[in-house]
């Protein structure tokens, strides 16, 4: 099926994109649904993009949800390294 | 049957007049014959739905895909465009309806046509193929595994609703085509829809497939399952076979 639902953030990043180029991104979508491209019938699926600059300008994951929830506790690992003074905010 | 064919993109007006993107695939004959709207998929306006609209073509139909995206991503590609519309929120109902039935008027203007329209959609497409059947004067109409035409969409979904409230609106005979192992929708799902129109007297008819799921018509995916498909196809074509045909004189 088709899930419709979209999980959204507000990011400040950057991203390599199309044509391998690198482009500032504002928006990320999360959404569990029918990949484009992976092999399976549904995949957790994240889209890094900058709307002010056009539809194309978006760096596409698709990810079987056992990858996806590695990927989230990777992150989460790598920030819970990083020595407080690092970070400055949170 | 038709295998010469005339095939493109074309501008047709939609939903608050909006002129809008499709693809329209016709068989290079002269005769009078039914048109078909292909609703895309959620991912959007790609190879696979103009595959389908090129089918339909061959089978002897005028066939138009509108793209549905156009508005968010003009000249975008789909997927990008599909990701688009997915962060605004989803294409609206009443718009689907508009983009529909300008798709409907279009078809009807062509000169082969004999007035008659069916409407097919898939996956996200099923349930909106149900939704234009019941609010436009079509001839025919097929759901493939449309989710939420009946059932309860989880709780904060956009824009979505399912459409038992509109069923006894239902204004064309559907052809719904179902696989046993999806659970959306699911065959107690499948079960109230047939229920529900029958006690509506609305002319249908289902069929749904042993050791399948969600999505067999896409020969792309994995979850392309080919028997389900072949003979799907051969009951959409004796379907609109029935109701898109030209009268006899």
């Amino acid at each position: 099926m088709c899930t419709y639902d979209t999980v959204r953030a507000s990011i400040d990043g950057s991203a390599k994109g199309p044509g391998g180029s690198w482009f500032h991104v504002t928006d990320a979508t999360v959404y569990f649904d029918h990949p484009v491209h992976a092999m399976a019938g549904h995949t957790l699926n994240i889209d890094l993009a900058a709307p002010a600059v056009g539809p194309g300008a978006r760096v596409a994951v698709e990810l079987t949800a056992e990858s996806a929830r590695e990927l989230v506790a990777a992150i989460q690992a790598a920030l819970d390294a990083v020595p407080a003074s690092l970070c400055l905010a949170r | 049957m038709s295998d010469a064919l005339t095939t493109g993109l074309v501008g047709m007006s939609g939903h608050n007049g909006d002129e809008i993107e499709a693809y329209l695939a016709r068989p290079d004959t002269s005769d009078n014959r039914g048109g078909v709207i292909i609703i895309h998929h959620l991912p959007g306006f790609d190879r696979a739905s103009k595959e389908i609209t090129r089918r339909f073509a061959e089978l002897g139909y005028d066939a138009i895909c509108p793209n549905l995206h156009w508005r968010e991503a003009p000249g975008a590609a789909p997927d990008d465009a599909a990701a688009t519309v997915r962060a605004a929120g989803g294409v609206p109902d009443a718009r689907l309806v508009g983009d529909v039935g300008g798709a409907a008027t279009y078809l009807r203007a062509l000169r082969t046509s004999n007035g008659k329209v069916g409407v097919i959609g898939y996956c996200s497409g099923g349930r909106q193929s149900v939704l234009a059947a019941c609010n436009l004067d079509l001839d025919a109409a097929v759901d493939c595994y449309g989710a939420f035409v009946t059932g309860t969409p989880p709780a904060g979904m956009p824009m979505r609703t399912n459409l038992v409230d509109q069923l006894p609106n239902l204004r064309a005979p559907l052809l719904g085509l179902f696989g046993k192992e999806d659970a959306h929708p699911s065959p107690e799902q499948v079960a109230e829809l047939d229920e529900i129109l029958t006690a509506h007297d609305k002319p249908h008819e289902f069929h749904s497939y042993e050791d399948t799921g969600h999505a067999f018509f896409a020969v792309d995916r994995p979850a392309y399952r080919v028997a389900a498909a072949n003979d799907g196809w051969a009951k959409i074509a004796d379907f609109y076979g029935r109701y898109l045909a030209t009268a006899e004189v």
